[in-house]
């Protein structure tokens, strides 16, 4: 177990420098003008041009330069000093303010998806082809098949403007209620792979010849689909959930933009709006990494959920 | 400890002149969007206290789908119970409720399965699989139940038995899976075992230690076996009766030396002259033409018709009753007796 | 039960396989009484099963709808979709603006109908991209196996890894070009480099059945060189799983442009997507909202008539799943 971890771990160091070099190359190299690439089509004032010379020792060039630079970054990124964005403010503490929010409205998509998605996967699969399987099917695929920008826009417009059954923006300090409609829109994508997920896993599970001998062991059938099947197919569920909570974090760029939630999507959505270089990439490589993180926290819980996989 | 759960109850008297398990004229059907297939057209056998019935047949024969249904562990749907009675003490267990049948299931009738890797729950440790039963069936608490779950595994004879209660199945070799497996099923000291081909899935040489073991814990704890098998060579030492079966129907049922000895039914004499024999020198060994009938549509008249050797007009229009050969033998074939003379020529 | 067809389909991929298989073995099975039924064929079950599926019309009939509206838009309308006149901004329908004007005054029906060009052109050969890259890796890797498939397989795990949305962010904003050309292209590059690698490790594990099967090592034995044996014998059976994941993936590429541009990344102004539509009707729906809903609901239409055609075939092929 031990080791598995310290594997993981050592792959997610490796990962975390390939990819946080192939941004910083994106970003940087190549460009006529660094400094004018970042931030896009605004006009850069002799000020901010001075502090990114500075802060990304532009002055250095060649191959040399490149590396130096990259570290430099690395270095700044792995301390928490992302910078400042060209609004002059610290992105640090841009995401400090950011962060809870997001990590707020995550964990109300994450409640729906388990609430609502695992539960109603667990039910069909245990009816399949059922009248609730079908319906739930039909329902799912309609959902996976709507992007989030037409879902996030029209459920604000419907449910919040037009109805108002829920506020239509959440403003700067948002409370759990104004929070709830963004939350479902999040969570209906991983609602629906959840639900699905759960369906296939559990209906797999059932036909198992271990759910024979639980029977032959004169079981009661709670008990076979509560501890033996659901403790079985369970465990891809939870790993897509860790996945999917990882996702919520860095993917809520379009639910936060459109509800205006300040969190760091929306952060992110007005960094790519204003054309602001230097936050945005703070913002993605940030995310980057708890992107990275989260992949190995959820190899982790895999290895500790299936024995299986744990004494490899 | 509680005794009476480490040492079998004496078996409570079965009904005058009744055995101890019975079926009889058992139908099964599988209802499929295929097609119907019959997999068990009209079987009948028993089993007494303490004696073993090895079940024989290939793949498809439906000596699976019969223990399954004295289990009660049918998929159904697709399966369906046509007719046919299964009596366990005298009591049909197909009219019982589904509670009443539960009861059974383990304490009564325990049944071990051929892949025992699969037929364990992958995710949960050997230990806490096996006090299961003893926790959810006879109410023991945990430590009881651990316990209990090393002196079962003591007495399949698994090495170092208590150090292993955490591990999981896949940490087990294939032999001492199918240990775990039977010290499962005997958790709850079952008067019935039914071994659906316990050594299918093992290498040679460990077959014939979980044969070995099957055999003397029979014999220990005083149950009744059925052994479910494929292979001939397995029943050999161990059973004390044959069925055979063939296209759901039993064909040849007889004890085990006169069966080996002069085998009364087509397809019996077949499977016996496939198998290499040490004693016979220069043998010639021969094979079953063709393949097992598709059992939605099983032949007309004996179902072995199309591959018997003795096939003759009467065979392809009436279908054999069990003719009784003396000794308590029967066999399905119009034949019998030729087959039988031929046989111990 | 369907364990049953399951058994009866592999039972008839045997049965075909058979006389092509070993050529010059004898027929085992001969005029014994074993022969299930009628020999069935995997395409003739899947076909059947199609046929009986609602579903399968409707997105089909979505599908081409939408294919003509983006190969001859004025089969659709009569109106310009450019033809903006500020006086008419959010006016009531009129003429053959059946949903009315826009904050611009642009005509908010024509602008939903051009804009499908955009959409299923990035689509379709971003898909096509796709399938090509997908193809080449996942049949080297399944092929040739070893290190091959050890690098290869890497490569994809990484390439899973990285996370769509902000990737192509990244990417993107590296193409200062705000020409449409350069714009498209870069759009259906950055989604291809990004979403073969679903595709390629289907493609992986149907050559690598495909590889192991007895055709394929008398191929070899007769002498057939790796690329004749790859062309001729796996790529066919890699094909078809590989079409319903890409038919899949053209829905949440199209979903992945529009949400692209809807962001002000992916294409720009003069290109009409449905991405930028629904971005401004977004900010603008609280005066009339029509111009949020129309662009909205065509996007959907076709995301869904995809991914549902895509699911469809994909069942009918793997009874498995049923």
């Amino acid at each position: 177990m031990f080791r598995f971890i310290l594997r993981r771990l050592l792959q997610m160091v490796l990962a975390f420098f390939g990819t946080t070099l192939i941004v910083y190359a994106l970003m940087f190299a190549g460009q006529g003008d660094p400094i004018q690439a970042l931030a896009g089509e605004r006009p850069v004032t002799a000020a901010q041009r001075a502090y990114l010379t500075e802060k990304f020792h532009l002055d250095k060039t060649g191959i040399d330069g490149f590396f130096y630079r990259y570290f430099d970054y690395v270095t700044n990124l792995l301390q928490g000093d992302l910078g400042q964005s060209l609004t002059g403010r610290q992105i640090g503490d841009i995401l400090a303010a950011a962060w809870p929010v997001t990590i707020k409205l995550a964990l109300i998509a994450m409640a729906v998806t388990i609430l609502v998605g695992v539960t109603a996967g667990v039910l069909a699969g245990i009816r399949r082809a059922s009248i609730f399987d079908n319906s739930t099917l039909l329902l799912t695929l309609l959902v996976l098949g709507i992007p989030t920008i037409v879902l996030a826009p029209l459920a604000q417009y419907f449910l919040g403007v037009k109805w108002q059954l829920f506020p239509p923006t959440a403003g700067a300090e948002p409370d759990l209620y104004a929070l709830l409609l963004p939350g479902i829109v999040l969570g209906s994508l991983s609602l629906a792979t959840a639900l699905r997920l759960t369906r296939t896993s559990v209906a797999e599970n059932l036909r198992a010849d271990y759910v024979r001998t639980a029977r032959s062991k004169g079981l009661v059938k709670r008990r076979i689909v509560g501890i033996h099947v659901l403790r079985n197919s369970l465990i891809p569920v939870v790993t897509f959930l860790g996945v999917e909570l990882g996702n919520l974090m860095s993917g809520a760029i379009i639910t936060e933009g459109v509800f205006n939630i300040p969190g760091v999507g929306f952060n992110l959505f007005r960094g790519i709006r204003t054309e602001d270089g230097p936050l945005v990439v703070g913002i993605v490589s940030v995310l980057v990494v708890v992107y990275l993180v989260s992949n190995l926290v959820v190899d982790v819980l895999y290895a500790v959920l299936d024995p299986r996989i744990r004494y490899e | 400890m509680t005794q009476s759960a480490v040492h079998p109850t004496p078996a409570s008297p079965t009904p005058e002149g009744g055995h101890l398990l019975e079926v009889r004229d058992l139908h099964v059907e599988f209802r499929t969007t295929e097609g119907v297939a019959k997999v068990i057209n009209g079987v009948s056998y028993h089993l007494d206290a303490g004696e073993t019935l090895a079940v024989l047949g290939e793949s498809g024969s439906g000596k699976s789908v019969t223990a399954q249904a004295i289990m009660g562990i049918l998929d159904t749907p697709p399966a369906v119970i046509r007719s046919g009675q299964i009596l366990y003490r005298g009591r049909d267990l197909l009219t019982q409720p589904e509670e009443q049948r539960r009861q059974v299931r383990g304490k009564e009738i325990a049944m071990i399965f051929q892949d025992a890797l699969s037929a364990l729950n992958p995710t949960f440790p050997v230990g806490w699989q096996i006090g299961e039963t003893l926790r959810q069936r006879a109410g023991m608490s945990r430590g009881d139940a651990r316990r209990r779950a090393v002196e079962l595994m003591d007495l399949v004879k698994i090495p170092a038995a208590a150090t292993r209660l955490g591990d999981y199945p896949h940490q087990f070799s294939g032999g001492m899976r199918q240990r775990v497996m039977i010290a499962m099923a005997l958790a709850m000291n079952p008067k019935v075992l039914i071994a659906d081909e316990p050594t299918t899935a093992l290498d040679v040489t460990v077959q014939a230690q979980i044969m070995d073991l099957l055999a003397d814990l029979r014999r220990d704890l005083d149950m009744a076996m059925i052994l479910i098998t494929h292979d001939l060579g397995v029943v050999a030492g161990v059973a004390d009766r044959i069925a055979v079966m063939y296209a759901g129907r039993i064909v040849e049922h007889a004890d085990v030396r006169s069966l080996y000895k002069a085998p009364a039914h087509p397809y019996t004499k077949g499977l016996l002259e496939s198998i290499p024999r040490m004693d016979v020198r220069g043998q010639q060994l021969s094979t079953i033409r063709g393949l097992p009938p598709n059992l939605m549509r099983i032949p007309s008249g004996c179902p072995f018709h199309p591959r018997c050797p003795y096939v003759q007009q009467v065979c392809v229009d009436v279908v054999p009753h069990d003719l009784v050969l003396g000794d308590g033998r029967t066999s399905a074939c119009h034949f019998a007796q030729e087959v039988r003379d031929d046989s111990a020529r | 039960m369907s364990d049953f067809e399951t058994v009866a389909a592999s039972e008839d991929q045997a049965a075909r396989r058979g006389p092509s298989g070993e050529p010059g073995a004898p027929n085992q099975v001969g005029g014994t009484s074993t022969v299930t039924g009628r020999p069935r064929s995997l395409a003739g079950d899947a076909w059947r099963d199609l046929r009986r599926k609602p579903i399968f019309w409707i997105s089909l009939a979505l599908v081409v709808l939408f294919t003509a509206m983006a190969a001859v838009p004025a089969l659709f309308t009569s109106n310009d979709p450019t033809n903006c006149v500020l006086a008419r901004q959010h006016a009531a329908p009129s003429g053959g603006a059946i949903f009315g004007y826009d904050f611009q005054g642009c005509d908010t029906y024509a602008r939903a109908v051009y804009g499908a060009r955009a959409s299923l052109l990035v689509g379709a050969l971003s898909a096509l991209l796709t399938g090509l890259i997908a193809l080449t890796v996942g049949m080297l890797s399944g092929y040739f196996g070893r290190w091959v498939d050890a690098i290869l397989s890497r490569v994809i795990d990484i390439v899973l890894g990285i996370p769509l949305l902000l990737a192509a962010i990244v990417l993107l904003k590296r193409v200062a070009s705000d020409s449409s050309t350069v714009r498209i292209a870069s759009v259906i590059f950055v989604l291809a480099v990004l979403g073969w690698t679903t595709a390629a490790r289907v493609v992986r594990s149907s050559v690598i059945t495909a590889k192991e099967q007895d055709y394929v090592a008398a191929a070899r034995m007769l002498g057939a060189s790796n690329g004749r044996i790859m062309w001729r014998h796996i790529l066919p059976n890699a094909l078809a799983p590989a079409v319903v994941v890409l038919t899949i993936a053209l829905g949440s590429f199209i979903a992945a442009e529009a949400t692209l541009s809807f962001l002000g990344i992916g294409l720009k102004e003069p290109t009409i997507s449905w991405g930028i539509d629904i971005n401004n009707g977004r900010v603008h729906m609280r005066e009339s909202a029509t111009p949020l809903i129309v662009p909205s609901t065509f996007l959907a239409l076709t995301v869904l008539a995809f991914i549902m055609l895509g699911d469809a075939i994909r069942d009918a092929f793997d009874p498995k799943l049923r």
